[in-house]
């Protein structure tokens, strides 16, 4: 009887776990969808491929920039390989992008008055969720257990709900 | 009283009314953090005659509407009227023709009327970006000294007219 939770939750788990493989393996394409972009340095190359997983594409907005190939994605990619070329810094990049589209572009986003509860939300929903268990289990173990009844008390439980069958009733 | 027994039920309440609002907002429409500042400059060619330019210092001295638009876009040509429209009531209307091609945005003209005074060809929409430009069409209106004072993303409504460009452009006209 008690144990098919168990395997009936073992069983779910595995499900969702054989649902969620094959997407995380092919999150995250390692090459620009279109144009080939040549730097004269594996450090720039490196920085561009960074700065575009890092910034999203404004036009589809679940894609970041690598993932996009909207022509504003293709352009926005363009404009960073030819900002790398010349000499610029990731901070200068980031800021130049951050001045056109807004902080929306960023997927990390910065701390700031408007962000508090995006950072914060989900570990005050942690700790609200937290105390209101402890709360209800300290409150579960102040309760009178069977255990406690004395031998009088334990005899008139077992009158009133009728010497054992009448309990089924 | 069982009173904490609708503790569940009114925190069903607030989350039901929380993704309510969730519902009725866009998406789309980010904040600019354009608004407030100067309009970003340029010097583009004309639409209508490649030989000369249009820069961003030819729409100041007097409030202005600048619009983004392409012939590719859908949402453009839905707006269109609109533009007419504030022409008639007096705003300068500019456009930046943005990732077009010149004979498209030529036919689009021709078919649909031309309510701009003077319109930028964008090619590479490299201004396009400057302006934060990501969904066509965007409007943007520019105080007399050139400063972005109001931006819209998508479609002009009469109800955007009535309500917010139109007011906002009779108050930037009476001021100095």
């Amino acid at each position: 009887m008690r144990p098919y939770p168990v395997i009936l939750s073992l069983l779910c788990l595995g499900a969702l776990a054989l649902l969620i493989a094959p997407t995380s393996l092919l999150a995250g394409p390692t090459a620009p969808p279109s144009e080939p972009m040549t730097f004269e340095s594996e450090e720039q190359e490196v920085r561009y491929q960074k700065l575009i997983r890092e910034l999203r594409c404004t036009v589809c907005q679940n894609q970041n920039l690598i993932e996009s190939n909207a022509p504003l994605a293709n352009d926005l990619r363009r404009q960073i390989s030819l900002m790398i070329r010349d000499g610029a810094e990731s901070e200068e990049i980031v800021d130049y992008m951050v001045a056109r589209y807004g902080d929306f572009v960023l997927f990390r986003p910065p701390m700031n008055a408007t962000t508090y509860l995006l950072w914060f939300g989900p570990i005050a929903m942690l700790v609200i969720g937290l105390s209101a268990l402890g709360m209800i289990l300290y409150r579960r173990r102040n309760q009178v257990g069977a255990g406690d009844l004395s031998e009088e008390e334990q005899e008139r439980l077992r009158r009133l709900l009728g010497d054992g069958d009448g309990g089924k009733a | 009283m069982k009173l904490r027994f609708l503790i569940p039920l009114f925190a069903f309440f607030a989350l039901v009314g929380v993704l309510w609002i969730g519902l009725s907002l866009d998406p789309r429409a980010l904040p600019s953090p354009l608004v407030g500042k100067e309009a970003p400059d340029f010097d583009l060619p004309q639409l209508r005659d490649p030989d000369t330019r249009f820069a961003r210092a030819d729409m100041l001295g007097k409030p202005a509407l600048f619009n983004v638009w392409a012939s590719w876009c859908v949402t453009c040509r839905q707006e269109h009227p609109m533009l007419a429209q504030l022409r008639n009531s007096g705003v300068p209307v500019y456009g930046l023709n943005y990732k077009d091609t010149r004979s498209d945005a030529l036919r689009f003209l021709a078919r649909y009327g031309d309510p701009y005074q003077s319109i930028a060809f964008d090619e590479a929409g490299m201004v396009g970006i400057d302006y934060g430009v990501y969904a066509t069409p965007e409007t943007f209106l520019i105080d007399r000294h050139g400063m972005i004072r109001f931006k819209h993303i998508g479609m002009i409504t009469p109800d955007i007219i009535e309500n917010k460009i139109l007011p906002l452009y009779r108050q930037l006209e009476a001021e100095s």
